[in-house]
């Protein structure tokens, strides 16, 4: 049965998009895969627009005190199992940001995340391998 | 006996499971075309069994302060009708004497069911997004239901005032498909854009518009409620088609009809991918002005034989 669930989940991931305080250029990459050139449709990756759809959350951007609480529910909304990507050089740690008042961390302080891509911003061939791999991984 | 072969008949064929898995492919040639439209590859063949096998699998999540029976009820309100649809078109395709009187109706209200579960479970889901998608779902039914009857109207006309469906598929066996008069053209053109209605597609996606309302009423829905409204939609996906080249086309008892079906499909997928969105308004005005006014001028046709 667990291995059904995982098969089903590998197959056909629904990614919700979730972009916490990020400069956006990671957004415009991950909007870049969802493109006909890199077509990522042939591993039945489709892009949903409720949370409670999504089997993936693909997050961006640096996570602080304003959006903490915001990406906490996103991700108790999801239903689970559901895998959760950090794209990106902010989204794996917060690098220049550390010292500020307002940064909270990483994202792996507070969700569990599987895979980590990192770049400013990654290329979408990254993206593609990184989900890829946190496929194979199940 | 009779009860095993009248149960075979809604569970198994054609009810329930065969119209779901020709269905689910039926959603698959859709992705397909959509990607050749767009110049890409497109899902493999086992997509939309992939989706169904993951959204079974997953958590059901029924929101805080939802009602919880009507909730969960919208989504097999849709289903039943479909099945009970597949059932009734199937059976008086292949053999027209078993059509009882007044059996049209009975499909209209049939065709009825799904709107009427999204629009239950939309603003069951106590969700701002998904009251919004449940209003504009019950202004596009009460736009395109006019025409539509109006339509129906026509072929009954044709029919020689048989409003049995059993007897439309006879009175077209006899005396060819309505499909090829000036009337008929005007009935199919006006329940052709009905079908795209009624499957939600676009230009008519106003109640799940995904970039202003995400997804409308199914906003809430998760795991296998979701599975049940997308396999709903698969299965009208399949049996509109199917209702259209039955009432219009000269029934589906031939293998012809396999052909006749794909045109249907492969048309009401490009019509949805060259096509930007209505708004409700727009939509209400086509539907009412527009197909109403050119429908009545369809059944003055039918009305001198034409």
């Amino acid at each position: 049965m667990g291995n059904l669930k995982l098969l089903g989940l590998k197959k056909s991931p629904w990614v919700f998009h979730l972009a916490a305080a990020a400069c956006n250029n990671c957004d415009i990459e991950i909007l870049d895969i969802l493109t006909p050139r890199w077509d990522v449709e042939r591993f039945g990756i489709v892009l949903v627009g409720s949370p409670r759809h999504a089997d993936a959350l693909l997050v961006t951007g640096v996570i602080n005190r304003k959006t903490l609480p915001r990406v906490l529910r996103v991700y108790e909304q999801t239903p689970k199992p559901c895998l959760v990507i950090a794209v990106g050089s902010c989204a794996c740690h917060p690098h220049i940001f550390e010292s500020s008042y307002n940064v909270v961390g990483p994202y792996d302080k507070h969700i569990p995340v599987d895979v980590y891509i990192p770049g400013c911003p990654p290329k979408p061939e990254a993206i593609i391998m990184g989900v890829v791999k946190a496929l194979k991984r199940l | 006996m009779n009860i095993i072969k009248t149960l075979f008949s809604y569970i198994i064929f054609p009810g329930f499971l065969f119209t779901a898995v020709v269905g689910l492919f039926v959603t698959w040639i859709d992705r397909k075309v959509t990607a050749r439209v767009h110049w890409r590859v497109g899902p493999p063949w086992y997509q939309p069994y992939a989706d169904f096998l993951k959204l079974l699998l997953k958590e059901t999540i029924i929101p805080e302060g939802s009602s919880k029976i009507i909730f969960l009820l919208g989504p097999i309100l849709g289903l039943i009708g479909m099945s009970i649809l597949a059932v009734m078109l199937f059976s008086m395709n292949f053999n027209p004497h078993t059509s009882f009187v007044g059996d049209l109706i009975v499909i209209i209200y049939l065709l009825a069911l799904p709107p009427i579960g999204v629009i239950l479970g939309g603003s069951a889901s106590r969700n701002p997004l998904a009251s919004v998608g449940a209003s504009r779902e019950m202004t596009q039914y009460f736009a395109y239901e006019l025409p539509f009857l109006i339509s129906l109207a026509i072929i009954i006309l044709k029919a020689g005032g048989h409003i049995k469906f059993g007897d439309i598929i006879i009175a077209q066996h006899t005396s060819g498909s309505f499909l090829y008069s000036i009337s008929g053209i005007i009935a199919g053109v006006v329940i052709f854009f009905t079908m795209q209605a009624k499957l939600s597609f676009v230009p008519f996606d106003i109640p799940e518009a995904e970039q202003e309302i995400m997804a409308g009423p199914y906003i809430e829905y998760s795991g296998v409620a979701l599975a049940v409204y997308k396999l709903t939609r698969a299965m009208m996906f399949f049996l509109l088609p199917l209702f259209f080249i039955s009432v219009l086309w000269g029934g589906f008892a031939d293998w012809w009809a396999v052909l006749k079906f794909l045109v249907l499909v492969v048309l009401i997928v490009l019509v949805k991918n060259t096509n930007p969105r209505l708004r409700i308004d727009q939509s209400l005005k086509f539907f009412w002005l527009g197909l109403g006014i050119f429908s009545i001028i369809g059944l003055i046709f039918a009305f001198y034989g034409l």
